[in-house]
């Protein structure tokens, strides 16, 4: 049965909605998890403000064991502990959990790979003036690398869009799972490219709004 | 009377062995500006962040208006650090904010309030030259500029120390007659004893009143700059102010003026104490000897002569001989007859 376009645009957005809806929590979460893990990361290196080297290799190994996997494969990996957080397997809120997991460890690595490109001699130039290691990161760290930050998060806006089909492919909802259910299953092409094209669209516009709020942000 | 500075034997050695600062005692009076010179590698950038505590020393102890600041560990060291300002060659002002921010930051880590701080950031940016530059941001300014944001930003909470890292090395030469001009100011007008590392000789004769001459981490020679520019005892002193002396002749010139002038050739040094052309016309008419001046130049150092001046003697070699001899100056001899 293909789908009857009369009374299939609701559906789209709807399942629009529940993308949307996915990637922004899921973004928000995960930028402040990301935030965290990454100025720990940071703080910790040797050398850093407040070395650890204990912590440092712990969450560093952390972030190498998580990145690597697939992330279809690390939604069902993780399914048991979404059920144990979340309370279901299934449904939008149920694939923000692993996605949250999943980008809070990249969000992690841009983080620490920004920091680490703001110049030494401006951590110097603040401990000289007698600043504390916290207020070093908050203060001087994460507003020089406000710019290339801005940028590394709508990079990861972009991938929660794609891993939200994903996700929406093994019962998680929105885009994906309409493109699934309705275009795959039942060989409906104009499904197909609906939701293809609703996709694109998505990404241009976290894209825009990224290169929009960089630019403010840098001054170019 | 406490120096505002002191070091007392103190070494830096870091992981791996390398002595980076190795046994320097050194003390800076209060009102004064000192500086340290040597080449790149020579320990330089490490001793001035011995004195704010940015690096602790390995041995000895450094001392603030007395105080022993060597063991003081990072957290109590931090109030210390608002007493002393310190630039840096590369300016290192925070790019994501303006300058007046940049002005302010050290101010509000201070504690003070917002509006006092704010009054505090102006009048400082207004004696470094830059009123009603506040609103902008570090990369629409020039180079000097930008250092003049980093002299206020030092000064803002007004320490009693100034420390400069090489802070004119990156600046063009009008630039850094300007910025050294105003560290004359900062000195002067408001009393802050500066301590200062460079390469550049220029910045030493200009502003200093001490140097000490630094190599392999250790201190070669220190005095008082003219002393030290008119009588270095180090090699590395003498190359240092050589360079600073154009007027003296370096081997290849020297060859160049013997090919020319056939007679012969001495250098006189001109110092304060030893005025190079003083007796020399009675000399020479004495001995029947002529003279041309083939190269030279005086200039000065802290407002006292120095330089020198090579003249070709022309004369029977009996009566030029004579003429050497009489003028004394220590070395000539041997120099001359090379």
């Amino acid at each position: 049965m293909k789908a009857d376009w009369s009374t299939f645009w609701p559906k789209v957005l709807d399942a629009t909605g529940e993308t949307v809806y996915m990637v922004l929590i899921t973004l928000a979460l995960s930028t402040v998890g990301g935030l965290a893990v990454g100025l720990t990361l940071y703080a910790t290196r040797k050398g850093g403000v407040l070395p650890s080297r204990f912590v440092h290799a712990v969450l560093g190994t952390l972030i190498n064991i998580i990145r690597p996997v697939p992330f279809i494969i690390a939604i069902v990996a993780l399914a048991p502990v979404t059920r144990g957080v979340v309370g279901t397997m299934i449904g939008t809120n149920a694939a923000i959990f692993p996605m949250t997991v999943v980008a809070t460890f990249g969000v992690a690595r841009i983080v620490e790979s920004n920091l680490l490109a703001v110049e030494p001699g401006v951590i110097e130039a603040a401990r000289s003036m007698g600043a504390g290691p916290l207020r070093i990161l908050l203060t001087v760290l994460v507003p020089e690398a406000l710019g290339p930050l801005v940028l590394g998060l709508t990079f990861m806006l972009v991938a929660l869009i794609d891993f939200s089909a994903v996700a929406g492919t093994v019962g998680g909802g929105g885009v994906g799972n309409l493109a699934m259910t309705y275009g795959y299953l039942r060989f409906d092409t104009s499904v197909m490219v609906v939701t293809v094209l609703v996709l694109i669209a998505l990404v241009q516009s976290a894209q825009l709004l990224g290169n929009l709020v960089s630019r403010k942000v840098l001054r170019r | 009377m406490t120096a505002a500075v002191e070091l007392r034997d103190v070494a830096k050695e870091f992981p791996g062995g390398a002595r980076a600062v190795d046994g320097v005692s050194l003390s800076v009076e209060a009102g004064t500006v000192f500086g340290v010179v040597g080449h790149s590698g020579a320990g330089k950038s490490t001793l001035l962040r011995l004195v704010n505590g940015l690096e602790e020393p390995t041995s000895g102890s450094v001392l603030l208006d007395g105080q022993d600041i060597s063991a003081l560990g990072e957290r109590r060291l931090r109030p210390l650090r608002r007493e002393i300002g310190m630039i840096f060659q590369q300016f290192n002002l925070f790019r994501s904010r303006t300058v007046l921010g940049n002005v302010l930051y050290p101010l509000r880590l201070a504690g003070m309030g917002r509006a006092a701080a704010r009054a505090r950031a102006e009048e400082t940016l207004e004696f470094v030259g830059l009123a009603g530059h506040g609103g902008r941001y570090p990369e629409q300014l020039s180079g000097g500029q930008r250092q003049r944001v980093g002299i206020a930003r030092a000064l803002a909470t007004r320490p009693k120390v100034l420390l400069c890292d090489e802070a004119t090395s990156a600046l063009d030469p009008q630039t850094t007659g300007e910025v050294l001009a105003l560290l004359g100011r900062v000195n002067r007008e408001l009393g802050v004893t500066i301590l200062l590392i460079t390469h550049e000789m220029e910045v030493v004769r200009t502003l200093c009143d001490r140097v000490a001459v630094m190599e392999d981490g250790k201190v070669v020679e220190s005095g008082e700059v003219y002393e030290v520019f008119a009588r270095p005892r180090h090699a590395t002193t003498a190359a240092f102010v050589r360079s600073e002396r154009h007027s003296e002749p370096d081997a290849p010139l020297m060859e160049r003026l013997r090919s020319r002038h056939p007679g012969r050739l001495v250098t006189l040094p001109v110092t304060d104490g030893s005025p190079a052309l003083e007796g020399l016309s009675e000399l020479l008419q004495l001995h029947g000897v002529d003279f041309a001046l083939v190269h030279g130049g005086v200039g000065e150092v802290r407002g006292r002569p120095l330089g020198s001046v090579t003249l070709e003697l022309r004369g029977r070699p009996a009566a030029v001989e004579a003429v050497v001899a009489g003028l004394r100056v220590p070395g000539l001899a041997e120099a001359g007859a090379r």
